[in-house]
């Protein structure tokens, strides 16, 4: 029953809201509710786990396992925090009184809450579809040519990849042709996996991973995402490169548990790691010369999708890293983009290097954003630099010093490429402070509280994982057939 | 393998073939719908006949070969875009690129070991229809004819997920959501274009100034 309510209230939510009249405050307060009640049964999942991870009412479709209840749950936490800054955000800019905003964001909510809990990859595959569908009316949020042609570049990407995922999920249908058990459940799947036709598995991997690896972001397949960060509102960006994200990682990743359940983990591994290392390349050389925050931070999530693809290629206890990983990518990313929403809302233009001095003229949000360089670069004491520590450990662990030492400058020369931006937004010297509107009027409390949290919750990550989430992340990776550091 | 699935699969490729040449934008759009026709009556002959294969060519033929087709002749009469198909690649040239595709997607079916065929035809029309769709897509500058290639790629898939229909029946369903996912997007697309008044629908003028 909580699988179903946690899967549908949303939508109910985005129903009963559509008809309310703009301008009465009640849209924002629905999302904020809905978001509450999604975080409250999400929690309940983690106290008191259900009595069957994959409970009898749902015919197996629907169920909690382990990677799915991480995934869900970062959603869940990002989610909310988006949900407490659209308060603020639509009393500021909110076209034709925020219906479609909200209605889409909760349909969002529910696809990702399919994604998660599904545990039949067709199933996974409609919630990624319908996910993909649900935040592209969001990208063309300026109405003007850019946001045209980045929300069209995102669409035509984004389906071709979700098409050449479903070609992936027919050929594992032809792989499980003639072996016991029901078709496409991940469970079955892994039980009969030994018997899976490995050519046919081979090639399903091959689409999978290409379809959703294009959803994540993964270079050669990532030029839809600078653009797409940079015209779609801060909160929307921040809930694609960590939720819309985590749920493509989530297809990647059950692929893999089936393909390594197979025995052909020889076969999955280099395909991920090649791509792992190409995204960090491709964002090293990009952020160098970058002049604009939101594409900024796009390069970095093409970075964090890469060392997410490294860690599940490594083996070992890449898998683990990649899922702590996972976790502090969702909420470092929440945290910057609704910081880079702020600046963005503060100063009524993109955020770019024109912008000087924000940490005078936005005190809360200019702090902000310069602990969030820190952070989302991998610097202690955040939560990144254990994840980030943990990858370099597995890549020399698994006996591949040339990966570890080409990660590690890659990410060097990201850090000084963020750097330099970010430090000359922040501290460089103003001199249009002037024309600044008054920062208090623009820096409300609702668009602050969610980076606070989410950076405390960052911050927290660096020194202690709570003993809960140490031992779902160790029965995911063990699940992902890795095994704890 | 009944011979009138196999005249219908030729028919299909040929249909490939037929939006590979045409120079006009219409014409592009009747071979579409012609293939959305073929595909609606190809589980009829493939599949036992059930309440299932019928609602299943019933909803194939509304989607693939009626609304869809409409809709993009709509969205070009509504943006009054040029009737030509503008190639970035020439007809002959992509035409000559076709048949290497249908030639690679014969190839390559020969290797694939599957156990339950229903017809031989099926796995390389699929991987042919495919092959052009992406061909297509990449290689003409409108953006309708984009979407153009991307259906037939989409109805590539569809022919391949015919192979399955026996052990997972609602294979095929999942395809005909893609169709309704994509006249979503196209349509949305489409309603911003009219609404911010950009006279056509070329995807070239939607490139950005690269980094």
């Amino acid at each position: 029953m909580r699988l179903l309510a946690l899967c549908f209230l949303p939508a109910a939510v985005a129903a009963a809201a559509a008809p309310l009249r703009r301008g009465s405050g009640l849209r924002p307060a629905a999302l904020v509710a809905a978001a509450l009640a999604h975080t409250a049964l999400t929690a309940s999942l983690w106290w008191r786990p259900p009595a069957a991870a994959v409970p009898p009412e749902t015919v197996g479709w629907l169920g909690v396992d382990a990677l799915g209840l991480l995934v869900l749950s970062v959603n869940s936490v990002l989610f909310l925090a988006g949900a407490v800054y659209a308060v603020g955000y639509l009393r500021l800019d909110a076209p034709r009184g925020g219906r479609i905003f909200v209605s889409c964001l909760l349909a969002f909510l529910t696809a990702a809450s399919v994604v998660a809990l599904s545990q039949h990859l067709a199933m996974l595959w409609v919630g990624m579809e319908a996910a993909t569908l649900a935040v592209a009316p969001l990208i063309f949020h300026r109405r003007d040519r850019r946001s045209l042609a980045a929300a069209w570049k995102y669409l035509v990407i984004s389906s071709v990849a979700i098409a050449l995922a479903l070609l992936g999920i027919f050929f594992l249908a032809t792989a499980q042709a003639g072996v016991a058990g029901r078709p496409l459940l991940v469970p079955d799947l892994v039980a009969g996996a030994r018997a899976l036709q490995p050519a046919w598995l081979r090639a399903a991997f091959v689409f999978l991973l290409v379809g959703f690896g294009t959803k994540m972001g993964l270079a050669p397949m990532h030029t839809w995402k600078p653009d797409t960060y940079r015209e779609a509102p801060g909160l929307v960006s921040g809930l694609m490169a960590g939720a819309l994200t985590s749920c493509a990682f989530l297809g990647v990743a059950r692929i893999t548990q089936v393909t390594v359940a197979a025995g052909l983990g020889g076969f999955a591994r280099p395909p991920l790691v090649g791509f792992g290392l190409l995204s960090l390349a491709v964002a090293a050389a990009f952020v160098l010369a970058q002049r604009d925050l939101e594409r900024l931070l796009g390069y970095s999530s093409v970075e964090h999708v890469g060392l997410l693809a490294l860690g599940l290629g490594l083996g070992g206890f890449g898998a683990w890293g990649s899922l702590l990983h996972l976790v502090n990518n969702a909420l470092v990313k929440g945290w910057l983009f609704l910081v880079a929403g702020n600046v963005v809302l503060a100063t009524g233009g993109p955020a770019s290097a024109a912008n000087r001095g924000l940490a005078r003229r936005l005190p809360v949000s200019g702090i902000l954003l310069l602990l969030g360089l820190f952070a989302v670069t991998g610097s202690p004491p955040f939560g990144l630099f254990q994840s980030e520590l943990t990858l370099l450990r597995a890549a020399f662990a698994a006996g591949h010093p040339v990966i570890a030492m080409t990660m590690a400058s890659l990410l060097a020369l990201i850090f000084a490429g963020m750097a330099a931006l970010v430090l000359e937004m922040t501290l460089g010297g103003s001199g249009e402070a002037a024309e600044a509107p008054a920062p208090a009027a623009r820096e409300s409390r609702w668009l602050v509280a969610s980076p606070l949290a989410l950076a405390a919750l960052v911050l927290m990550l660096g020194f202690y994982i709570p003993g809960p989430l140490q031992s779902v992340l160790a029965r995911a990776a063990a699940a992902l057939g890795g095994s704890v550091p | 393998m009944p011979p009138a699935a196999q005249l219908l699969l030729l028919l299909v490729m040929l249909s490939d073939f037929a939006v590979l040449a045409t120079t006009r934008l219409s014409g592009c759009i009747r071979a579409l719908a012609a293939q959305g026709l073929l595909l609606g009556a190809l589980p009829l002959v493939l599949a036992p006949l059930s309440a299932h294969t019928v609602v299943l060519a019933l909803g194939t033929v509304a989607v693939k070969a009626v609304v869809l087709p409409r809709f993009l002749a709509w969205a070009i009469r509504e943006a009054s875009v040029r009737r030509e198909v503008e190639p970035l690649v020439g007809f002959v040239a992509s035409l000559l690129l076709g048949a290497g595709a249908v030639a690679l997607a014969f190839g390559i079916a020969a290797r694939l070991p599957l156990a339950r065929m229903p017809d031989a035809l099926l796995v390389p029309a699929a991987l042919a229809t495919l092959m052009i769709g992406f061909i297509v897509l990449t290689t003409r500058r409108k953006a309708i004819t984009q979407v153009v290639g991307y259906l037939m790629l989409e109805n590539g898939i569809y022919l391949f997920g015919l192979t399955q229909t026996a052990s997972v029946p609602f294979l095929l369903e999942l395809g005909v959501l893609l169709d309704v996912f994509v006249g979503v997007f196209v349509m949305g697309i489409v309603v911003f274009h009219i609404n911010r008044e950009i006279d056509s629908l070329d995807s070239e003028q939607l490139t950005e100034p690269a980094d």
